[in-house]
């Protein structure tokens, strides 16, 4: 891509590192919905990626396109209409999909946090933001004393900027920036290894999206937290993310490291997600935009997901799904052209 | 803090409240047609001497209040008079001494009439709403919990056809089932039953309640139901419920510590409502069930 700014090449540790701990591999992933007296709605199909210790890997696409939903299916929290029906998510090499709802619960929150979409609804508005965070605190940590319980709330609070006497404040008393503030102090909670985080910095101004993003980052470094950042920005992933992982109606368009996307992508969806951004190097340029919708799930084509919207589509696009290609050690492209061109 | 000052705005509101009924109570049957007195006793053939000493009896005789002789129909009087020896006010002075004065219609103190049948009615309501409130909330939160189970079904279709029951019908019903089980009918204790130990009286007492509280909890019991279960189903599909689902909480976690305090509101709401309804007479019930109860006070 001429006139793109080619990512740093020196990210510190966070590089991706060969030698460092797997710890969350989705294989295969296959999510439905269920609902009576229509096909199945295939949400997710055949997604995998694998997280190591203090990497941030990006989860990029349009509204619809089942990042959610992923998201959603790791710690088995889909509403029951949504089904894993293929597939496995190995966290410390065991199967979160099979493990039993009590064993889970053991890894939920402890291990693995989420920081939702929209924090706005996200915490209870009857309970007291610090009483929130402590119960997450009570729940995974019963060995943690009593009487310092407070004291970490307070920590927890002032890492993300929130002054110690909004503790005892309810979720209202907060503007919607703080909300989703004391939602990431709260993902934080219990030190754990992952953290989810769903779209967490869209409703917050700039000046505070750049303050998370620099403690989700030096969070990583200090405490090799592994993170699933979903989000629409691409700035934001060139930024901060070392793989990325770029969804089209429910399917792997193209998984690589953040080099190979923004430098030598080969899903025309890929390209034309970057063509859309904005581009400092030329500021003059038309920005421009991907004609049409994302596929509903209820009228899937039968081609390729994304072929109706493809510039550079071919016959056989709209008639044979295309399978994930692998092009290199870290990079897996699903398009025809790509096995064309091979 | 917060919550000693919202008591106190409670309290405050609730006081004027209580005035402003008294004070339009008091005036309402002073603007009213018909002299107390006379529409008390409907006797034609008192003189009028005894009127008047009932007048005095009653201290109609007195001036309403300042510059008011009568509102009804309007005399001006005296503007001079001592405030403290008018109507309204000798009126505000015994209601805050407890004193109710004495029924025009009975001629007994009013307190008295008033004691002896709310005691019941209280007795009635207290057991039927505390069973009731129980009951409902339980059956609702199985049944928002198992939404769309057969547990659920059950719940509510009987929820449903307790509350369209008509009171009256139901306690009929009641009637019949407690005739062929012995339980007693009517009344509040058996005849004599004051001569017993008072453990026996109270099981006698226990004895007569149990059909009008049976009656009255399982009306109340249908909705209370209802409006748990849907309160609680809205609650279960907030977001914050999965938070706390992906903060590995158990089910009974997320139920007991995250949704029924949320979902509790538009029943508290409701139990509210009903009490100041119910306090007002359970007439319905105590008709059938005969009862000398407040609530045939104002019937």
């Amino acid at each position: 891509m001429p006139g793109r700014p080619t990512v740093e090449k020196d990210r510190g540790e966070a590089q991706i590192n060969p030698t460092k701990r797997t710890v969350l591999e989705v294989q295969n992933l296959s999510i439905n919905y269920i609902s009576e007296g229509k096909p199945p709605a295939r949400a997710v199909e055949n997604v995998s990626f694998t997280l190591k210790e203090g990497e941030l890997i990006g989860l990029v696409g349009e509204s619809g396109c089942g990042k959610t939903t992923l998201m959603l299916s790791l710690l088995r929290l889909l509403p029951s209409a949504g089904q894993i029906v293929d597939g496995k998510v190995f966290f410390n090499g065991k199967d979160l999909t099979t493990i039993s709802e009590k064993e889970l619960n053991k890894i939920r929150w402890k291990e693995i946090s989420i920081v939702f979409q929209g924090a706005m609804n996200a915490l209870n508005p009857v309970r007291t933001v610090g009483d929130q965070i402590a119960e997450a605190i009570t729940k995974h940590m019963p060995d943690f004393p009593k009487d310092k319980i407070q004291g970490r709330v307070i920590e927890l609070l002032d890492l993300v900027g929130i002054a110690a006497d909004h503790k005892e404040h309810y979720p209202h008393q907060y503007s919607g920036g703080m909300r989703q503030r004391a939602m990431i102090a709260m993902a934080l909670a219990c030190n754990p290894q992952v953290i989810i985080a769903d779209e967490p910095t869209t409703a917050l101004d700039v000046m505070i999206q750049a303050q998370i993003l620099e403690l989700l980052d030096n969070l990583r470094k200090k405490l090799g937290l592994a993170i699933v950042f979903v989000t629409h920005d691409l700035g934001v992933v060139a930024e901060i993310c070392d793989k990325v992982l770029v969804m089209y109606g429910g399917v792997t368009a193209e998984y690589a490291d953040v080099d190979t996307i923004y430098n030598s992508a080969r899903h025309p969806y890929t390209q034309e997600l970057l063509k859309a951004f904005p581009d400092l190097t030329k500021p003059k340029k038309k920005l421009s935009s991907i004609p049409g919708y994302p596929p509903r799930l209820d009228a899937l084509p039968d081609g390729c997901r994304f072929a109706p919207r493809c510039p550079v589509a071919i016959a056989r696009c709209h008639t044979e799904q295309p399978m994930l290609h692998k092009l290199g050690d870290m990079h897996i492209a699903s398009c025809h052209l790509v096995e064309a061109s091979k | 803090m917060n919550r000693t000052r919202a008591l106190i705005k409670k309290i405050t509101w609730s006081i004027f409240t209580i005035l402003f009924v008294i004070v339009l109570n008091f005036f309402l049957f002073r603007v009213l047609p018909g002299d107390p007195a006379r529409a008390g006793i409907r006797d034609p053939r008192l003189k009028k001497e005894a009127v008047e000493m009932l007048r005095v009896r009653f201290g109609l005789d007195k001036q309403v209040i300042n510059c008011f002789e009568s509102l009804n129909p309007i005399k001006v009087g005296s503007c001079t008079v001592n405030p403290l020896d008018t109507q309204f006010f000798i009126y505000a002075r015994n209601l805050l001494q407890g004193e109710l004065g004495i029924s025009y219609h009975t001629n007994r103190p009013v307190a008295d009439v008033l004691a002896e049948r709310l005691w019941n009615t209280v007795l009635l309501i207290g057991a039927g709403q505390i069973l009731s409130i129980i009951i409902g909330v339980v059956f609702g939160v199985f049944a928002a919990w198992k939404a769309r189970t057969s547990i659920d079904y059950v719940a509510v279709i009987t929820s449903l056809m307790a509350w369209s029951l008509p009171t009256f019908w139901l306690a009929i019903i009641l009637l019949f089932w407690g005739s062929n089980n012995g339980l007693p009918l009517a009344g509040k204790a058996s005849p004599g039953s004051s001569a017993l130990p008072l453990l026996q009286q109270w099981v006698d007492i226990a004895r007569h309640m149990i059909l009008p509280t049976l009656t009255y909890t399982i009306v109340y019991m249908g909705e209370y139901t209802l409006i748990m279960r849907s309160s609680l189903m809205d609650v279960l599909s907030e977001d914050y419920i999965l938070t706390a689902k992906a903060k590995g909480l158990s089910t009974f976690q997320i139920l007991k510590d995250h949704a029924l305090k949320n979902a509790m509101l538009p029943l508290v709401t409701v139990i509210a409502i009903n009490l100041g309804f119910t306090v007002a007479g359970a007439i319905q019930i105590e008709a059938v069930i005969f009862l000398a109860r407040a609530g045939q006070r104002d019937f």
